[in-house]
């Protein structure tokens, strides 16, 4: 009976409990729904930043990461792929590769970009690559000459299909290693800074032309699932020798995305205590108004021997019931908005130009995460309760008899 | 025994630099399954005096003792449950919660007092016969009329058996049929029940129906009669 209580009191001025009830959803449908768009970009940036060429977990020589010359590759990466193939999951994927700098010239131009040497068909179950050919074709492993680059660069160079590119870089004896090859395939990418950074040819050509011998310069991981990087990096470092290699994850590897993930966390959050705030004065107000009209009532629960603490738990449940019911729907409605974009996603390409550089796409897709969802309702009703104390307190306040004089 | 003693009640009323002397040492014994009207002018201190020996209004000084409790001691949370279980109140109108029945209206004090739901179903329904209202249980008081809405309030004043009921002008918003309608269930219930019944009025007929009557003028207690 006292929740029925508190369950009719609200409906007793049903314009305005839909009126307040509207607002909290509009409030917690933009936090969940916002806050999914958010996410999506985030996983996108995380998506990019592994298929681009990062993977789930890397392993270079010691000593690569800070200084990635060539001397620094890995000599004996047989022995390293052997553990591989012992100690990763059977649905991980791994492909080696041999990455170096170097300067790219034709007639008109030359620029700098990163030259990556790769064992085409392994190389397509890791990278975006295998997938990326848009003109002409991949490369076969036994391609000494042939390169794919991407159609940026191609724009850049004012060069196409068929054409040739020299390319110099320093070799493991520190003379300047070059060579010409021909374009075979031209790809595209989410991002064009991808398309102008990296040139792929094979990792036999390279090693060639950098005098590597067997050498390579990192071995990218791809897992079934992006969470379990660390638990398989962790299990790798106990057998790989330490001293001679580095495991990292995408984490370790990438670390301005990580960075900004979590910067997001904050945003999220942030936006939610905004929301909450412009929300929780019209939820203060209303219920102050509620608590008002409804002084003497107040006044003959005090006289007919309620405790106040028992007016302050009735005030609350109804605003309990105000939040709850506006988050269930306003929830309702936020993973409406979310699926129905699942599939189309929001196209940003107007903006993309100034988004790229944190790695974001063209379209980003809503991400549901429940953590969020949980977060956003608990925010509301948490806060939304704490808000009602006041004039909650205040219904509790009133005595009987300045309640009754108030004929 | 005595159910309520007051001796030397006073109390003023301050209002900025005016002071209303409402009470001025009120000395008054009622006696335990009493059914009494307090008469007097407007503005003499009936209500005060029920507020007072309800509880939900302090004095400035004098004692008062109800049931045995000396209340002019008591805190509000010893108020509180005084009122909860000993004094039921029947105001001049909006003694009802609108949000509920009847029925719940009567139970809506038990609930207070921790009866379990069957028992509270059960005497609920039996008061409400007892008061005239049976057939009429899940009416919200907007569609009782105001006679039923005072039987109502009564049958919740007494559900729970206190001592005393204090009724403030409990006729004044009735017409003369309902207002001694209410009086004769309120008598019957006396009679019945044991129940002490207090009224404040300017109502004629209710001081008929008293058995005892006193005059209250300027905050003092100007004239005591018993009828026979
Ligand atoms: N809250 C208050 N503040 C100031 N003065 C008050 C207050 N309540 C009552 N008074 C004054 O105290 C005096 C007694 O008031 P009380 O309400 O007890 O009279 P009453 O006999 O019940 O009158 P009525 O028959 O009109 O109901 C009056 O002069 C009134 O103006
Ligand atoms: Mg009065």
């Amino acid at each position: 009976m006292y929740l029925q209580l508190a369950w009719r009191n609200i409906w007793r001025n049903p314009r305005r409990t839909i009126v307040i009830m509207t607002a909290v959803v509009i409030g917690v449908w933009a936090m969940i729904f916002l806050g999914a768009l958010m996410r999506g970009v985030s996983a996108q940036m995380v998506k990019n930043g592994i298929a681009t060429l990062t993977g789930h977990i890397q392993i270079h020589q010691r000593g690569f990461r800070n200084d990635p010359v060539i001397e620094n590759s890995m000599h004996e990466p047989e022995m390293v792929e052997a553990l591989l193939a012992e100690y990763l999951p059977s649905d991980a994927r791994w492909s080696p590769r041999v990455r170096v700098d170097a300067i790219a010239n034709n007639a008109r131009h030359s620029g700098g970009l990163t030259l990556v040497g790769i064992d085409p068909e392994r190389e397509a179950g890791v990278s975006f690559i295998g997938q990326a050919v848009v003109k002409g074709e991949y490369l076969d492993a036994g391609d000494e000459y042939g390169i794919i680059v991407g159609q940026a660069l191609v724009d850049k160079f004012e060069t196409k299909l068929g054409r040739k590119l020299v390319f110099m870089s320093q070799d493991t004896e520190r003379d300047i290693a070059s060579r010409a090859f021909r374009i075979r395939g031209v790809f595209r990418a989410e991002m064009e800074a991808t398309e102008k950074q990296y040139a792929f040819i094979t990792k036999g050509a390279a090693q060639k032309m950098l005098k590597l011998g067997a050498g390579i310069s990192e071995i990218s991981i791809l897992l079934a699932d992006y969470e379990d990087a660390e638990s398989v990096a962790d299990n790798l470092k106990e057998v790989i020798p330490p001293d001679s290699y580095e495991v990292e994850t995408w984490r370790e590897l990438l670390p301005l995305v990580t960075a900004v993930l979590k910067m997001y966390d904050w945003f999220i959050y942030i936006w939610y205590l905004v929301i909450f705030i412009a929300m929780g004065f019209g939820i203060v107000n209303t219920i102050l108004m509620a608590v008002f009209e409804r002084i003497r009532e107040f006044g003959l629960f005090r006289a007919l021997g309620m405790k106040p603490l028992w007016i302050v738990k009735e005030v609350l449940t109804e605003s309990f019931f105000l939040l709850t019911l506006g988050m269930i729907i306003g929830s309702g409605l936020g993973l409406l908005s979310i699926h129905a974009l699942a599939d189309t996603g929001i196209d940003l390409s107007a903006l993309s130009e100034g988004l790229e550089f944190v790695g974001m796409s063209r379209v980003i897709y809503p991400v549901i995460i429940i953590r969020d969802i949980v977060v956003a309702n608990l925010v509301v009703l948490v806060l939304g309760i704490a808000v009602s104390a006041y004039p909650a307190i205040k219904a509790a306040r009133f005595t009987p008899v300045e309640a009754m004089a108030r004929t | 025994m005595n159910i309520v003693e007051c001796r030397d009640v006073r109390k003023i009323y301050r209002q900025g630099k005016v002071e209303v002397y409402a009470l001025r040492g009120v000395d008054l014994s009622i006696e335990e399954g009493g059914f009494l009207a307090l008469a007097g002018p407007s503005g003499s201190g009936k209500t005060t005096l029920l507020n007072i020996i309800g509880g939900l209004d302090y004095a400035d000084a004098g004692s008062i003792s109800v049931n045995g409790n000396q209340i002019d001691r008591m805190n509000q949370t010893e108020l509180a449950n005084l009122r909860l279980h000993n004094i039921g109140f029947v105001f001049q109108a909006y003694n009802l919660i609108p949000v509920l029945s009847a029925l719940e209206n009567v139970e809506f004090v038990m609930l207070l007092q921790g009866v379990s739901p069957t028992e509270r179903r059960s005497r609920a329904t039996a008061i409400l016969d007892d008061v005239g209202l049976d057939g009429l249980y899940h009416r919200r008081p907007a569609e009782l009329s105001g006679g039923q809405q005072q039987r109502v309030a009564v049958a919740r004043a007494i559900v729970s058996n206190p001592s005393i009921v204090l009724a403030d002008e409990p006729t004044a918003n009735l017409d003369s049929k309902s207002g001694e309608g209410l009086l004769e269930m309120m008598r019957e219930m006396n009679e019945k029940k044991g129940v002490t019944f207090i009224f404040s009025t300017h109502d004629k007929m209710v001081m008929d129906f008293a058995r005892r009557l006193v005059q209250i003028r300027d905050g003092l207690v100007a004239e005591d009669q018993v009828k026979e």
